[in-house]
């Protein structure tokens, strides 16, 4: 037996023996709207079961909430193939994600690169075992596609800054227990003025307050600074180059945020909302048959694309700005896939509240879908970065 | 099953990109057409292809192939739609062979596959009978006579049907237009009495053949699979075929795409290269995105279809994205090239034209579209 089969014996085994059975079935597992099946830790996080507390308790406990990060900063130590496997024997059992968070997508990558030890050793091992939730304070009132332009001040007090300003579409900060945010250390130099902190959001002076969206859904913030002291020693990278981690950070929400193609294929929504003509066993509607495929087509080919990125990038290539066209096409898909859903569904898809759209769940997704070409970049920006760093166009 | 090329598969790319780089670029498709020639391609360069071993990539070693696959096909087929080059490497070497493999006894694939691999004979297949491609459709008659069978009907869109030395025609020995059953393959000499050839010139100025049967003799021995029962091997050659084509159609788009980006940065208006305006950018970077994607369905499919997979399903996803690819870029390389584009002292004009051609081949976006729902139950 390969060591490989090796790991797949003693994972199933262990997974058999430690994952709740309440835990083996789908849960609302939309990360973009607000499922109460979803766990996402932190220090406020009230657990929907004991099976679920548990279930993220063994999984942290063994790192594999993170299972490619080094053991010694509490993740599981696996190689990707060992990852891949234990991707597979978990989709096996249908088991749920044990734990989702800003801290594993986003931050935590950045610190593996760009922290200090004490950082790592510090945040990481929270972040694997769901104990501290983060947030991410990037956008600004006036400095959104051109996030370089931020201004929230941080002056310099010798071993601390205390920090002025306001960020907006601060995702579940209200939730959030820390935060990892972009300041402004230097006022005359745009990119090479940024800085990139860490702190606690019960730090004296931090205050939030829930957006209300479209879709009738509160999950971004504004979050207010009224003179935050922030320890120098959570300064990560060396002051004034926070641009770097920002950029190499949005690289990972991109591909994080263009992978959230809905689960359930768009013909079989079709199916069972239009059904299918009883002599010919087509979809009752030639027009959105039509269209169901045409859709259908691209999001099989965009996930190929994926896979392709993704054999591409453990082969050793580089996926650049690449990640910037993935977020384009993705999102956009996503867009037009809920589109697609409404027309299906007809006017049963527009129903706001109630218990036969399950309190309107397909209108709220649609609209929350539009906040996907928009947040991390926009659509706009993804295609200005594709046509400089890729297609080398003049500015 | 990784989806990168592996090195051997990555040579053999810049074997192909090179040699049709230097044998066959655009301007010998050009003089081919301004002279008239009705050959349509080089005999010389066919020669070499042969000797390169191209023309035998989808035939087994034992009879005289290279075995590379549809991946190695797809390649070469991708460089020979980057420089547009003539041969009948698609009619002969993919489409055939692969009717060849799929549905001929041993002594058959013994007797006219090594011929296909070196070069030295040309074959082709004849299956659609109008202007839209429909397998199923097959209505041309094979009646059973003593010893054979007789052939009567037409063939159109037949890929150098002109130049073959034989034509794998699908006839209907039972059943209905419509019905899979009862189709059956034969493998026909050129030179048969009552064959009549018309070589019908397309747009892309390549050369396709119209074929009428009055009363063609076959012998039973010329029938590939069993009688009434061919559709599947059928299919599963046209899948193979489908997906080379989307090769051959992503390097059409990939070059039209390159050209046109690359006119973006030199061509100056306004005292600037048009390519720092947002609206031309816009369009790039998103038809970039679109290629890629392209690519990945077609790369997946070749790759799948050389694991073993069933492939019917990525076969209609690749050619519809291909063939939806290619029109958008193509469109879009006229468009940003201006009134130069529109002349035809400018190549940028073959690419579309090859283009359309390719996306009818074998089925276009809305016959593969239809295929993809039907294969997943809608």
């Amino acid at each position: 037996m390969s060591d490989l089969e090796a790991f797949r014996q003693e994972t199933r085994a262990w997974l058999e023996e430690n994952c709740p059975e309440s835990m083996r079935s789908k849960g609302a597992t939309d990360i973009s709207g607000s499922g109460d099946d979803i766990c996402w830790g932190g220090r406020n996080f009230k657990f929907q079961s004991e099976d679920q507390r548990l279930w993220l308790e063994r999984m942290g406990g063994r790192g594999w909430t993170v299972p490619t990060w080094p053991a010694e900063y509490g993740g599981g130590g696996l190689s990707k193939d060992q990852a891949k496997v234990l991707a597979q024997e978990l989709r096996r059992i249908n088991a749920r994600v044990p734990l989702v968070s800003f801290g594993i997508w986003m931050l935590g990558p950045a610190l593996l690169k760009f922290g200090t030890e004490e950082q790592k050793k510090e945040h990481l091992p929270k972040i694997a075992r769901g104990e501290i939730r983060w947030c991410q304070g990037y956008s600004e009132p006036n400095a959104g596609s051109d996030l370089a332009s931020l201004a929230t001040k941080a002056e310099d007090r010798g071993d601390h800054y205390i920090v002025n300003g306001q960020k907006v579409w601060t995702s579940y900060a209200d939730k959030a227990d820390w935060i990892f945010c972009l300041i402004r250390t230097n006022p005359n130099d745009k990119h090479n003025g940024i800085s990139f902190v860490l702190f606690d959001m019960e730090t004296p002076g931090v205050s939030t307050k829930p957006i209300k969206l479209i879709s009738g859904s509160s999950p971004f913030c504004e979050t207010f600074f009224d003179d935050v002291k922030v320890p120098k020693a959570n300064l990560v990278g060396e002051e004034n180059k926070g641009w770097t981690i920002a950029k190499y950070l949005l690289t990972h929400e991109r591909t994080g945020i263009s992978d959230m193609s809905g689960p359930r294929p768009l013909h079989a929504i079709a199916k069972e909302a239009i059904g299918l003509n009883e002599t010919t066993n087509r979809l009752a509607d030639d027009a959105l048959r039509h269209q169901v495929a045409a859709h259908e087509i691209d999001a099989m080919s965009f996930l190929m694309t994926m896979e392709r990125a993704s054999d591409e990038a453990k082969a050793g290539g580089d996926m650049g700005a690449f990640s910037s066209m993935l977020k384009y096409y993705g999102t956009e898909l996503n867009k037009a896939r809920n589109e697609l859903t409404l027309k299906v569904k007809g006017s049963d898809a527009l129903e706001w509240e109630g218990q036969y759209s399950n309190g309107g769940e397909t209108a709220r997704s649609w609209l929350r879908s539009k906040g996907n070409s928009i947040e991390g970049g926009t659509s706009e920006i993804q295609l200005n970065i594709v046509a400089k760093r890729i297609l080398d166009l003049p500015a | 099953m990784a989806l990168v090329l592996n090195e051997e598969q990555q040579l053999l790319k810049e074997s192909a990109e090179g040699f049709f780089a230097e044998k066959a670029p655009i301007s010998q498709l050009r003089s081919l057409r301004d002279s008239g020639d009705e050959t349509g391609f080089s005999r010389e360069l066919w020669q070499e292809m042969g000797e390169m071993g191209f023309a035998g990539l989808l035939v087994d070693e034992d009879n005289g192939g290279t075995g590379f696959g549809l991946v190695g096909a797809g390649i070469v087929a991708e460089a020979m739609g980057r420089s547009l080059s003539a041969s009948p490497f698609l009619a002969s070497s993919i489409v055939a062979a692969s009717v060849i493999q799929a549905a001929g006894s041993d002594a058959q694939k013994s007797e006219l596959l090594p011929a296909i691999a070196a070069g030295e004979t040309i074959m082709t297949l004849a299956i659609d009978e109008g202007a839209r491609h429909k397998p199923e459709g097959t209505a041309l008659k094979a009646t059973e006579t003593e010893g054979g069978y007789s052939l009567n009907g037409l063939k159109t869109f037949v890929s150098e049907g002109h130049v073959a030395d034989k034509i794998i025609v699908a006839a209907r020995t039972s059943g209905e237009p419509g019905e899979q059953a009862g189709i059956s393959l034969f493998v026909v000499d050129s030179g048969s009495a009552g064959l009549i050839v018309d070589r019908t010139s397309m747009a892309d100025s390549r050369n396709w053949a119209k074929l009428t049967f009055e009363n063609v003799q076959v012998g039973a021995d010329s029938m590939l699979g069993a009688e009434g029962k061919a559709f599947a091997a059928l299919d599963g050659a046209l899948d193979r075929s489908r997906i080379v084509v989307a090769a051959e159609l992503l390097g059409v788009a990939q070059e039209a795409f390159d050209r046109t980006v690359e006119y973006l940065r030199e061509r100056k208006q306004f005292g600037v290269p048009i390519g720092s305006f947002q609206g031309l950018q816009h369009r790039a970077a998103h038809l970039f995105g679109e290629l890629a994607v392209a690519r990945s369905a077609v790369l997946k499919a070749m790759v799948s279809a050389d694991a073993g997979k069933d492939i019917a399903l990525l076969a209609s996803v690749a050619k519809a994205k291909a063939s939806k690819t290619a029109e958008l870029a193509t469109n879009e390389a006229v468009q940003m090239h201006g009134g130069i584009g529109m002349t035809d002292e400018f190549d940028i004009g073959f690419f579309i034209k090859r283009a359309r051609v390719l996306q009818q081949l074998f089925g276009d976006f809305n016959f593969h579209a239809d295929r993809f729902a039907t294969l997943n139950g809608y």
